[in-house]
């Protein structure tokens, strides 16, 4: 009996603790909550302005985001697209997209295209890539990427749109090949599906205001 | 139990029982954010502030915390203050939250944490605990940035490079380029570098606590002779 009680009144103790903990959790997180959402537009608007220039569009683009299923992209994620128009006429397309062949996991890209097919940019949002090899895909440490800027589908030809080494167009880095093929594929396909479903893609209404928290990539670097 | 003085628990938590050096605890993120000064001075201070929180919640509760089921209550404690730290790092620091990653949610089990919790605060007074928490978790940043500054110096030939994710703008141009045109030096920045770094770290200040100890015995010998003469 009395062991019992022990065991109960300890229980009971630990419970309250665990109200306690939580309740000071659940306090920061509501009162936080506004400023994270906000930090966290703040920097998607940061990474698109990037590749579109915060002048050539009049739209709210980090919410006029289209989530489409990654099977046209030949991925499992899905893929967001921020579409930027001024004066409700379509400007480009930015795809969060993923190459997911990379040298060490998958490459997050964001991937612009304008109304008219060439690339207006390509970043690589997060990745973990090896330092100094296959790194060079992020624009802090080379400008490789600047190299996709004004390509389309014509130009190079279709065929072409590969690294050098697989009889391309596209420099690979010394050292790594992997991850610039990943790479230029990734964007190659947007491109592709870009051309086939442009209408559709500028058309399309954007969804409830409810699930914008959807619309960011995901940019978690590092890993344990 | 004894009750340490406070310069006994600041010399300790600094040098003499360092978390870094001596007890070679928080290994993980100790080795994986010393990139840079920056990212090691973020985590640093997130864990004092950890540290300084969770010791004087532990201590303060201390006579009301059954023996039996202390340390869940301290793994609680510990949680919860971890992730607040987290969402108002996220909410204030968003950019250097974001370099850090996983590692800031990881404090919880970053051991020196629980290992102070259960070795000091859960047994002495809250202001004691207090400062054994700001020792502790300014002696691991010390380490931190140490190791940090090695590395990016190594690594980059730079010094608090990306200083403004932490303190804002008015940082963006504190950056050091200490050795101009260098290449970087790949190992340096890679965990290889990370290990090979702490080792010259401990292996440093075991040379200084050595030459001390000598210094000491030598004064000790040169005192002790005099008497002996006299009682010849």
């Amino acid at each position: 009996m009395n062991a019992a009680r022990s065991i109960l009144v300890t229980g009971i103790f630990l419970f309250l603790f665990a109200v306690v903990g939580a309740g000071m959790v659940a306090f920061t997180y509501d009162s936080t909550r506004d400023r994270i959402a906000e930090n966290e537009r703040q920097a998607l608007l940061r990474s698109l302005h990037a590749i579109i220039p915060e002048h050539d569009y009049d739209n709210d683009l980090a919410r006029d985001v289209l989530v489409l299923p990654g099977t046209g992209f030949g991925i499992r994620q899905p893929v967001q697209v921020y579409r930027a128009r001024h004066g409700g006429k379509p400007v480009a397309a930015i795809f969060a997209t993923v190459a997911p062949d990379g040298y060490n996991g998958s490459i997050h890209l964001l991937v612009g295209i304008r109304a008219d097919g060439r690339i207006a940019g390509v970043r690589a949002v997060s990745h973990q890539e090896t330092p100094g090899l296959g790194d060079n895909i992020d624009i802090r440490k080379s400008p490789w990427v600047l190299e996709f800027n004004g390509k389309s589908l014509g130009h190079p030809p279709l065929e072409r749109w590969k690294v050098k080494k697989d009889g391309g167009v596209f420099d690979q880095f010394t050292g790594a090949t992997i991850t610039p093929r990943a790479v230029v594929k990734a964007v190659r396909r947007a491109l592709v599906y870009f051309k086939e479903h442009r209408q559709a893609i500028f058309s399309a209404p954007p969804p409830a205001p409810a699930a914008g928290r959807a619309g960011r990539p995901s940019a978690t670097g590092g890993s344990p | 139990m004894n009750h340490p003085s406070y310069a006994q628990i600041t010399r300790e938590g600094l040098w003499s029982n360092n978390p870094a050096l001596v007890q070679i605890l928080g290994m993980c993120p100790m080795l994986a954010v010393t990139s840079s000064v920056v990212n090691g001075l973020g985590l640093g201070l997130a864990t004092t502030l950890t540290l300084v929180l969770s010791n004087g919640i532990v201590s303060s509760i201390r006579h009301i915390v059954r023996p039996e089921v202390r340390i869940p209550v301290f793994v609680l404690v510990i949680a919860s203050v971890v992730t607040v730290i987290q969402l108002v790092m996220d909410a204030y620091f968003h950019e250097l939250y974001k370099v850090l990653g996983i590692f800031v949610p990881l404090i919880v089990t970053n051991c020196v944490i629980i290992g102070r919790a259960e070795a000091f605060a859960s047994k002495q007074r809250a202001d004691r605990a207090l400062l054994d928490g700001l020792a502790m978790g300014l002696g691991f940043t010390l380490v931190l940035i140490t190791l940090g500054a090695m590395r990016e110096l190594a690594g980059h030939g730079t010094l608090f490079a990306q200083a403004d994710l932490m303190l804002g703008p008015m940082a963006s141009d504190w950056k050091l380029t200490l050795l101009p045109h260098y290449r970087g030096f790949l190992v340096a920045v890679l965990p290889p570098g990370a290990f090979l770094g702490l080792g010259l770290l401990i292996a440093l200040k075991n040379l200084i606590d050595r030459r001390q100890e000598q210094r000491r015995a030598a004064r000790h010998r040169q005192a002790a002779p005099a008497p002996a003469t006299a009682a010849s």
